[in-house]
């Protein structure tokens, strides 16, 4: 395979990729964050103390932990069907992506919450804050790096979620490693994906962690 | 302005407060002294109600704080101003959004909430670090942004929770002549507590000790020291302890009249002086001097002594 011929192969599937972790990177946000919160918000010392909701979150975020991404992609398959309509291309693959992150993103939100002094809280609670108000202009704020750098290991992580959902057909330069590299022995076309790969690695880390340094900073 | 009556709190087996009552008038500031572990921090939690006692009343500024529900709790509590060993500041906002939080949280508008904040920081001294964030301050600064946060819904109390422990020798000194300042100024009546005999004995008009999860004493400061016995006197006053026959004496204001050797050339007997001290406590002078009396008049020369308005203890 010429130059010529790997450049725009490589180019639609860098932008295939592009778009499935930005979009499962959405999604997980959405949903993860509100879970990290109510893990944290049941717990025993927490905001909304219920041991019942958190035994019963925390079982459902260790499941979601406990498979590997490639066995759980295929195991919601009937799911993505159900809500997409399709389980092949790039949108079909959003819904994997983003069941397999979420559980993930979830304990890293619980993570950067914890961090959080229980003296900041504690001083809220005196001033006569309401619960709901210290999530939203004490806990999250307080913990705004953290939650960045919580963000950039996810996005990082479906980077590479993203690549196996090659497998299925999803699209991205998972499936060009997969369809070229791997079937037609096209190992410069292999190569040339890892490459990319590893630059979007590197570029989501750097900006996550200026971003997460200048928050720190403040 | 502060009554609690019979508190009790334990923690599983430990027992933190054990049947405390306290009564702290107006305009006063009252110490809580005792070691880590005594169930001052309990106690003062208790106040406004982060920690809700098993037993007893609390009654702030004539409102019983043990009647009230989550809500009405949350409105009290933005009238008790709370602060902090460690500061607890928000990191993530400036020192003027630290003063506004408690604000905007009480639903002051944003245009009111410029106006007061500026004139909070103004009121203790770091109107010039408005914009700079926590991280960029020294101690005595941010226990300063602590106290105008903690004035911000105007409050006729001021919880204070160690609030210079933290801090070096200095440092403490100018945040306990702040708060001094408020309490004069505003007619701010302070609670706090700490491990500091010094602070007890720079600011405070009244003290409690605490020893256990109870009080062991507790009054106007100038009042325990001339009582005979008195614990807060002992731990003030750091003298070796009395053989038998010693007597301590007690005397408070200016040290005008020469009694010892007036007491020598009148009586019949041997003084020598053992021990003493002068300090300075609650806005005026109180001495303690360790002496042995001998001779056949010694217990005349003590009758005199008492006679003089000075406090006469003789070790048993």
């Amino acid at each position: 395979m010429t130059w010529q011929e790997m450049v725009p192969l490589l180019g639609q599937a860098t932008w295939e990729t592009v778009l499935m972790v930005v979009w499962s990177t959405l999604f997980t946000v959405l949903f993860g964050l509100p879970l990290g919160v109510a893990l944290v918000g049941t717990s025993r010392d927490g905001l909304f103390p219920s041991r019942a909701a958190n035994q019963l979150l925390s079982l459902i975020v260790n499941i979601g932990r406990s498979l590997p991404f490639i066995i759980l992609m295929i195991a919601v398959i009937p799911f993505t069907r159900l809500l997409v309509g399709t389980t092949i291309g790039l949108y079909a693959a959003i819904v994997p992506l983003t069941i397999g992150a979420v559980p993930f993103f979830a304990r890293l939100v619980e993570i950067a919450l914890r961090g959080v002094s229980p003296d900041v809280v504690q001083a809220a609670h005196a001033m006569g804050v309401s619960r709901l108000s210290i999530v939203t202009k004490v806990l999250l704020p307080e913990a705004r790096a953290a939650l960045v750098a919580g963000v950039t290991v996810t996005v990082i992580t479906l980077v590479s979620y993203s690549a196996m959902a090659g497998v299925i057909g999803a699209g991205g330069l998972g499936d060009l490693a997969i369809r070229y590299g791997y079937q037609r022995f096209e190992t410069p076309l292999m190569i040339a994906t890892c490459v990319v790969i590893i630059i979007l690695v590197q570029l989501a880390q750097t900006l996550g962690d200026a971003f997460a340094d200048r928050l720190a900073k403040r | 302005m502060i009554q609690a009556s019979g508190l009790r709190k334990s923690y599983g087996s430990t027992v933190a407060l054990d049947g405390v009552d306290l009564d702290v008038r107006q305009g006063e500031i009252f110490g809580v002294l005792g070691q880590s572990g005594a169930g001052k921090s309990t106690l003062l939690r208790c106040v406004n109600l982060l920690e809700r006692p098993d037993q007893g009343t609390v009654t702030v500024a004539g409102q019983e704080m043990t009647a009230l529900g989550e809500r009405e709790l949350r409105a009290a509590r933005q009238r008790i101003g709370m602060i902090h060993q460690h500061f607890a500041l928000l990191s993530s906002r400036t020192v003027a959004g630290n003063v506004a939080f408690p604000l905007e949280v009480m639903g002051v508008a944003r245009s009111e909430r410029a106006a007061r904040v500026a004139e909070l920081l103004d009121l203790v001294g770091i109107a010039d670090k408005a914009d700079a964030h926590p991280g960029q301050l020294s101690g005595g600064q941010k226990q300063r942004v602590g106290i105008a946060r903690a004035l911000a819904g105007n409050p006729s109390v001021l919880l204070a929770d160690e609030a210079t422990s933290a801090l070096d020798p200095g440092t403490t000194a100018s945040i306990l002549a702040l708060l001094k300042r408020l309490n004069t100024e505003l007619g701010l009546t302070i609670l706090l507590i700490t491990h500091e005999m010094n602070v007890v004995k720079s600011v405070c008009d009244s003290v409690a000790i605490m020893t256990g999860g109870r009080i062991e004493e507790s009054g106007p400061i100038r009042q325990l020291l001339t009582t005979p016995g008195s614990r807060l006197a002992a731990e003030l006053f750091p003298l070796p302890a009395p053989a038998r026959g010693d007597v301590t004496i007690t005397f408070t204001g200016a040290a005008e009249e020469p009694v010892i050797s007036q007491l020598v050339r009148k009586f019949d007997v041997d003084v020598n002086i053992l021990g003493g001290a002068l300090e300075e406590v609650a806005g005026g002078s109180v001495g303690r001097l360790r002496v042995s009396l001998d001779g056949a008049e010694s217990a005349t020369a003590l009758t005199y002594l008492r006679e003089r308005g000075l406090i006469v203890e003789v070790a048993a």
